[in-house]
């Protein structure tokens, strides 16, 4: 194993307005990952995987937003660098895809620009040249007549060519780390499974480390190496992709596989989703945020019964669990009819 | 392109026919009538019978406006009773008045009023945004006459630092070539008739520049404000760009979108005559020619003025449209 690129420790981002309660959109989220590993960051809509992402790209605003905890880019601490430390790493170092190609990219800004302009930022080179290498990468992201599509603006581009556009430009300088926060939300299934094609090209060709944030399942099953599964800000759950699907312990990630549509089970029987929403997660100070919405939990899930929150521990080799009560799987069950069902 | 502006043309023909028609009968309209105005109160119905007759006015509406139309087509729209030289000189003597005096205001406005814009919005909720809202909100509402006649007390008649009325010292004898008078003097290499002409125009600018500076600071705001927190300048920090760089291309570019259309509506208005501020300074623009015309029921130049005025208005909002494409590719037409 190599040594990871991105070592994150117990981050914390606390939104503080005036006037309001603070809210923790993460808390105490650790993990690294290393040269060539994917990571997948898992969960639903609201619970920190994105804010988790900006915080490690120094994204967030700077006022009324409170950063605490290590993010390690080769050993250096990025939560407390200078804006001209980071912005010498984004781009070059570390790359970024976002979730909606059409709203990330410039209206009125032509696609080369777009690409050439990171180029010139970090690298020495001409414009002439950079135009070239422009042509080159979007190329390499498998856009037709990428001649022709530097001239063209983002409103002229099909959904899946802007972000492969976006993908151009995050690769552009060979970042070491690139993040994709929910890549293939915005497109059509045909070319999601495009799109996660070359991230997976990309990842074994350059050996760039990938953390993909995502909330799609078939995604996690497709490309990543270990998973977190994030609740209401804070990591309940990390595995191998192989042991998160054929024994999830926890039960929020016991749900989140039982609500995908299998096509092995029976027609018109009910689906199985989780009960509630995210909303209904209550402060982990008080105990497991899932609590309220387990069919597991029990009366010491909450902290008023058992004494302290719920921690994260070590549960079996290369995993680890924040749960008092996780689902029981006696006999490992075949691996292979799980993660299929999921993609 | 071409196609979209031949279009934009033809659509002025309806407008000014339409207009035309609600001009004339307008002024045809008004208590009084041309011979009245012209031969005074006491005049006997017997004057004002052989007046209407010899210049027509004794005809049915209808052969009046078609025979009024026929000549307008030609530019031309008759003599004016008040300065009696054709309407088309006086047009031509001073509309290049008013057109320094907007350009002048425009550049204050935009030159002001942009980077004010940005800058309370980037340090949104601080004391220069409040004082940039407040500040806008005062420029909007106060009456433009009120501010006129404050700046001209002030920096023409108390402190004498400028001159408070007029386009140019009647002192100075300036060679006329295209009666911008600035211009004239830069032309002519007259250059003390060049200055003096300019500091002639600074008080009415900065009285006219107020409302689009308060308007384009309050669109600026806004819209910077919208743009920073758009996806795409996201992207670009995320790709490290330098500061400037994703304000230049990034921030300021998209933010100027609304604020180009803005600046447009703003400049055909000043273009269409600053009747109020141009009366205050007695600026020999448009504006105090249409005060003086309506005030002398010089009808001639107030149809012919307003047919101008109209033609102007449609030109400017057409350049406004095109540059809007050439802005925002989106809706680049094609």
């Amino acid at each position: 194993m190599q040594a990871p690129v991105l070592e994150v420790e117990d981050l914390a981002v606390r939104f503080t307005r005036r006037g309001e309660q603070p809210t923790r959109a993460v808390d105490g989220v650790s993990f690294s990952v290393a040269p060539g590993e994917t990571i997948g960051l898992v969960g639903e809509s609201g619970c920190g995987k994105s804010v988790t992402s900006l915080a490690i790209m120094g994204l967030l605003p700077r006022r009324g937003v409170e950063v605490t905890g290590s993010v390690r880019f080769d050993g250096n601490d990025l939560v407390d660098a200078p804006d001209h430390v980071l912005r010498g790493l984004r781009g070059a170092d570390m790359g970024m895809v976002f979730q909606d190609p059409l709203s990330s990219l410039n209206p009125t800004v032509p696609i080369g620009t777009q690409v050439t302009e990171v180029l010139l930022e970090h690298r020495e080179m001409s414009k002439a040249e950079a135009r070239d290498e422009a042509t080159r990468l979007l190329d390499r992201v498998g856009i037709p007549d990428p001649g022709r599509r530097l001239k063209e603006y983002p409103h002229q581009l099909s959904g899946g060519m802007r972000q492969r556009a976006l993908i151009a430009m995050a690769l552009a300088c060979a970042p070491r780390l690139l993040i994709a926060d929910e890549p293939t939300t915005a497109l059509d299934v045909t070319i999601q499974a495009q799109i996660l094609e070359l991230l997976r090209e990309l990842v074994v060709d350059s050996g760039t480390a990938l953390v993909m944030i995502t909330h799609d399942l078939g995604v996690v099953a497709g490309l990543c190496d270990r998973v977190h599964v994030m609740y209401a800000g804070k990591i309940i759950e990390t595995a191998d992709r192989h042991d998160l699907f054929t024994r999830p312990r926890q039960p929020y990630t016991g749900g989140l596989l039982a609500s995908v549509p299998r096509l092995d089970s029976t027609r018109g029987a009910p689906l199985t989703p989780i009960r509630g929403s995210a909303r209904d997660a209550i402060p982990w100070s008080e105990g497991c945020a899932f609590a309220p919405r387990c069919d597991n939990a029990q009366d010491d899930c909450l902290t008023e019964v058992s004494g302290s929150t719920v921690p994260l521990v070590p549960d079996g080799p290369g995993r680890e669990l924040r749960c008092r009560h996780p689902l029981e799987h006696p006999s490992a069950p075949s691996g292979a009819t799980a993660s299929g069902a999921a993609r | 392109m071409l196609r979209f502006i031949v279009r934009r043309l033809l659509q002025l023909i309806p407008i000014l026919l339409g207009l035309s028609v609600l001009l004339f009968a307008w002024l045809r309209a008004l208590p009084g009538g041309p011979a009245q105005a012209a031969l005074g109160e006491r005049a006997t119905p017997e004057a004002i019978a052989q007046y209407n007759e010899l210049f027509g006015l004794d005809e049915p509406l209808y052969v009046q406006y078609f025979r009024f139309l026929g000549r307008a087509v030609q530019l031309d729209f008759g003599n004016s009773t008040q300065y009696g030289r054709p309407v088309t000189d006086v047009f031509l003597e001073r509309f290049p008045g008013t057109i320094e005096l907007t350009v002048l205001a425009m550049v204050f406005a935009i030159g002001v009023g942009i980077p004010l814009g940005y800058l309370a919005a980037r340090r949104h909720g601080s004391f220069l945004d409040s004082a940039s809202v407040i500040g806008s909100l005062i420029g909007v509402a106060i009456p433009v006459f009120f501010l006129a006649y404050l700046l001209r007390l002030l920096f023409a008649v108390e402190l004498g630092w400028l001159p408070g009325s007029g386009r140019q010292d009647v002192r100075i004898d300036a060679t006329r070539v295209t009666n911008f008078y600035v211009l004239d003097g830069l032309l002519t290499r007259e250059w003390d008739a060049a200055w003096d002409a300019l500091t002639h125009l600074v008080l009415p600018a900065i009285a006219l520049g107020t409302i689009p500076l308060a308007i384009i600071v309050r669109i600026t705001r806004a819209s910077v404000l919208d743009v920073v927190n758009e996806d795409y300048v996201r992207t670009a920090n995320a790709k490290g760009l330098a500061m400037a760089t994703v304000r230049r291309r990034h921030i300021v570019r998209n933010a100027l979108l609304p604020v180009s259309t803005t600046i447009g509506l703003q400049t055909g208005l000043l273009l269409s005559g600053a009747v109020l501020t141009e009366t205050v300074f007695a600026f020999g623009g448009v504006g105090s020619t249409l005060y003086d015309a309506i005030r002398l029921r010089d009808f001639a130049v107030l149809q012919g003025f307003i047919l101008m005025l109209a033609v102007v208005y449609v030109l400017v909002n057409l350049l406004v449209d095109i540059s809007y494409g050439l802005l925002d590719p989106r809706v680049r037409v094609r």
